[in-house]
């Protein structure tokens, strides 16, 4: 299996802060790759930096082996990365069929139809019907975003980024703001869509991350400190000091 | 290349830019500090100048009509931000800018009823209507003199108060957080009033320096206004640095242009071409150079740090 | 049912507005055909701002200088017809003005907006403001076209089969113009692009993320929207005959956001109902008092301070 995602002594920094500090990383295609970290440990930059939304000082992205590093924002989701967001993000005034329906490729298509909707509408009606029952939403398809309750609304963006068929898939603390019925669910729903692609999981509830993860990486201090598996990771030492030990 | 008029025209540009400076300097801070967008700021340029005028007629006399219309524009200010300001402080930028051009109708109608349709010239005393000497030809009036003086220690009044002054420290301390500098028990509130009077009496002093070259007229605001934000922009909203440089480059690029720029373009023109397009591209020129600078710096020269 | 009524009771507006003012003319009141007449072309520029404004949540307050350039579209070549110079601009042909007008406000759109688009808020608001003024000042620096004093024109568009001299074909123009920019915004904002353009209104950053190249969809809106206006402003400048640079004075912008605003922003009689009451409101003032700006302001200082959670919580709808 080859890299999907690989990150080569990536820098940054914002006036006397080191960011980013040397950090290497690589995603294995199909799996799911948690990263764990305290507070501050740099993972918004991190984030930033894959995704185009700030350039890093030094240092190289690979995204199937193409050199990614200095590609746009617009331009990323295009190639096959995408992403969920910590804070909700979705388009309020709008309905839950149209917000999964923008984030379809059929949709960014046909973005200079002026006049008509896009082509393959029906193409699109499959994927916001098969979208929704995923992640359990189907009932709410018509609905205006602003009724949903906030496990809904974060159902919503993991039905976004599935819209997306996106290859690399990063979730931005999926996890945040539920209450335990629905972090149950939303595990649930991650173990589902393991193995349909890559999964790169931003998280803090440890309970999730160690029940879906394949690999974890820990970031602290803006470097990895530590990669492997569930198991080495949580005998590791350094990572215990830095960071388990403060839950 | 006449020297002599270049150099005039020089004089002229630092003039505009210093009574550009005097405007736009309040309108950054008020935006800068109070994060309020005024449009009417304006007006209050165009008040100040009717004001004088109104009162160098009843006093006889410049120099006190000035020195009268000061605390009145100051209070003019001050009221202002009471009533029209401080309620929309919570509200977005588009409500400051929909209710004071509200106000701009509100205030510029006010004048036409009490100074009527056409503009007040105001008479020079004599001791300030004269040239002065600078070389064996070249003589300016004394009057564009003094505007660029009092231009110039307003600037400099203006950066020493707000960076080395305990009034300026507030200023700047609520600037970047309102609510810890209410908490240590200052008022807040008087202290932005403040601002707005330090702004619009800056503004009414620039519209004082102005009218008896232009005499005091009904549209001088709406006109100034633009001018102003542009200046703004330029220069980074809240910088009263950034506000300095633009206006004067603002002020230079103007002037010149407006003099120089059928010259310039003869050299690769006709004049006939020249001469017609000279006039439409110097009108343009300020908001070109605009353009120019906002395509490398979207944020202007100088723009505001991250609060 | 509810919807009935509302869709019955737009059509009502719609033909109200067609037929009323035909009739007070054939009764000797000219008067309201000419405010008719008026009302439909600023209505025209008001849904062309909708649709950036309203759909788009871009708020321009520079959008009468399309106005004025579609005038001079009008001005210039009817001035060259009538009294010599520059021959190859010189026509009386309304399909050229159109176009010219079309073009230059196209033009002007893609330029300033390259520009203003790289920006936000009010730095957007005061960009465009700016922009506007240079237009404002383009013009006043022009001699040969009046400059202060404006441009009088007395021929109008020569369109075949139709007289624009004849107020009623002047209004039936101008009324069957707005009818079709409603449909087409209408139309535009039901497509695909429409649906991407109220995504990037109601959240940018998250548009971008998608995969959108957001600057450009803007821009292409913001060029619509021009166009629309400037071809309002074609209208306008037959209508009056005298084409000045106050038309593009930025109280105009104001009063063009106030009819988008207040009629209700991203629907499509909203435009409309903002021209009605402002043409209305302007009417009533201004026959009570010359200085008819004063309540006018006053009433819109008001209503920013009085409305529940301001103006700007009418943009998001």
């Amino acid at each position: 299996m080859a890299d999907i995602l690989e990150i080569k002594n990536l820098n940054k920094k914002f006036g006397g802060v080191i960011a980013t500090k040397d950090l290497n990383l690589s995603i294995l295609e199909g799996e799911l790759h948690a990263i764990i970290g305290p507070n501050g440990a740099g993972k918004t930059t991190l984030i930033s930096q894959i995704f185009g939304q700030i350039f890093p000082d030094s240092g190289q992205i690979f995204f199937q082996g193409t050199n990614v590093t200095k590609v746009s924002e617009y331009k990323k989701s295009r190639l096959g990365i995408n992403r969920t967001f910590q804070i909700t993000s979705v388009m309020k005034s709008l309905t839950v069929s149209e917000n999964i329906q923008l984030a379809t490729d059929t949709a960014r298509e046909n973005s200079f139809k002026f006049f008509t909707a896009p082509n393959n509408q029906n193409i699109i009606f499959k994927k916001i019907d098969y979208c929704l029952s995923q992640v359990g939403l189907i009932k709410s398809v018509n609905q205006p975003v602003t009724s949903l309750s906030h496990g809904d609304c974060r159902k919503l963006e993991i039905a976004m980024a599935l819209a997306s068929d996106a290859q690399l898939l990063l979730l931005d603390e999926p996890m945040a703001g539920l209450g335990p019925t629905e972090t149950k669910e939303m595990i649930a729903l991650l173990k589902r869509l393991k193995g349909q692609q890559t999964i790169l999981l931003i998280e803090h509830d440890m309970n999730a991350v160690f029940a879906l993860a394949d690999q974890i990486s820990v970031l602290v201090s803006g470097e990895i400190i530590a990669t492997g598996k569930p198991d080495t990771i949580r005998r590791d030492s350094k990572v215990q000091n830095a960071y388990l030990g403060e839950t | 290349m006449d020297y002599t008029l270049l150099l005039i025209q020089i004089l002229n540009g630092i003039q505009l830019g210093v009574l550009l400076f005097l405007v736009a300097s309040g309108l950054t801070l008020i935006f800068g500090i109070l994060d309020f967008v005024n449009l009417a700021h304006g007006s209050i340029y165009m008040l100040g100048a009717f004001i004088c005028a109104s009162l160098t007629y009843e006093l006889d006399s410049y120099l006190f009509a000035v020195i009268l219309s000061l605390p009145i524009i100051a209070i003019i200010g001050y009221t202002f931000e009471i009533f029209l300001a401080r309620p929309l402080y919570a509200r977005d930028h588009l409500d400051h800018v929909l209710g004071t051009f509200g106000a701009i109708l509100v205030i510029d109608t006010i004048a036409h009823l009490i100074w009527g349709p056409a503009g007040i010239a105001i008479p020079l005393p004599n001791y300030l209507d004269g040239q002065i000497t600078i070389s064996e030809n070249i003589e300016v009036p004394t009057f564009r003199l003094l505007i660029i003086v009092v231009g110039l220690t307003a600037a400099f009044g203006l950066l020493w108060l707000v960076n080395f002054t305990k009034l300026g420290m507030l200023i700047r301390a609520g600037a970047s957080n309102r609510t810890m500098v209410a908490a240590l028990g200052i008022d807040v509130r008087t202290l932005f009033a403040i601002v707005f009077a330090i702004g619009a009496t800056l503004a009414g002093i620039a519209g004082m320096l102005i009218a008896p070259i232009t005499e005091a007229s009904l549209g001088m605001g709406n006109n100034i206004i633009i001018t102003a934000f542009v200046v703004i922009i330029v220069g980074g909203i809240g910088s009263v640095k950034g506000a300095f440089v633009a206006a004067l480059l603002i002020g230079l690029i103007d002037t010149l242009g407006r003099s120089f720029l059928d010259d310039l373009f003869k050299v690769f023109m006709s004049t006939a071409a020249a001469e017609n397009s000279a006039p439409a591209i110097s009108s343009m020129s300020i908001y070109l150079m605009m353009a120019l600078i906002l395509s490398f710096k979207p944020k202007g020269l100088f723009p505001p740090r991250i609060r | 049912m509810l919807m009935q009524f509302i869709r019955s009771f737009k059509f009502l507006i719609l033909v109200s507005l067609l037929v009323l003012p035909i009739i007070f003319n054939q009764i000797g009141m000219s008067f309201y055909l000419d405010l008719a007449t008026r009302l439909c072309i600023l209505a025209i520029a008001a849904v062309g701002l909708n649709l950036i404004l309203g759909y788009g949540g871009m708020i321009s307050f520079g959008h009468a200088a399309y106005l004025g350039l579609g005038a001079y579209a009008v001005g210039i070549p009817a001035h060259h017809w009538l009294y010599g110079g520059l021959d190859f601009l010189a026509t009386n042909n309304g399909f050229v003005h159109i176009t010219i007008a079309v073009v230059i406000s196209g033009i002007f759109a893609f330029l300033t907006g390259l520009i203003c688009l790289k920006t936000k808020g009010v730095y957007f608001i005061m960009i465009t403001m700016a922009f506007s003024q240079m237009a404002y000042y383009l013009f006043v620096s022009i001699e040969e076209y009046g400059s202060d004093d404006g441009l009088v024109i007395n021929t109008r568009s020569q369109i075949p089969l139709i007289n624009l001299d004849d107020p009623i074909q002047m209004f039936l123009v101008s009324f069957s113009s707005l009818i079709f920019f409603m449909w087409l915004v209408h139309l535009i904002t039901k497509s695909n692009f429409g649906l991407i353009l109220s995504g990037i209104k109601d959240n940018e950053a998250r548009m971008i993320a998608l995969g959108y190249n957001v600057y450009l969809h803007k821009l292409i809106a913001f060029v619509f929207s021009g166009i629309i206006c400037g071809f309002a402003g074609v209208l306008l400048g037959n209508f009056t005959t005298f084409i000045s640079p106050e038309m593009i004075d930025w109280s105009r912008s104001g009063e063009l956001m106030f009819m988008v605003i207040l009629g209700g922003v991203a629907t499509v009689m909203g435009p409309l109902f903002g021209a009605i009451v402002f043409v209305i409101l302007e009417e009533v003032l201004s026959s009570i008092t010359i200085y008819w700006h004063l309540p006018f302001g006053l009433l819109l200082i008001a209503v920013v301070l009085f409305f529940k959670g301001g103006l700007s919580s009418l943009l998001s709808k």
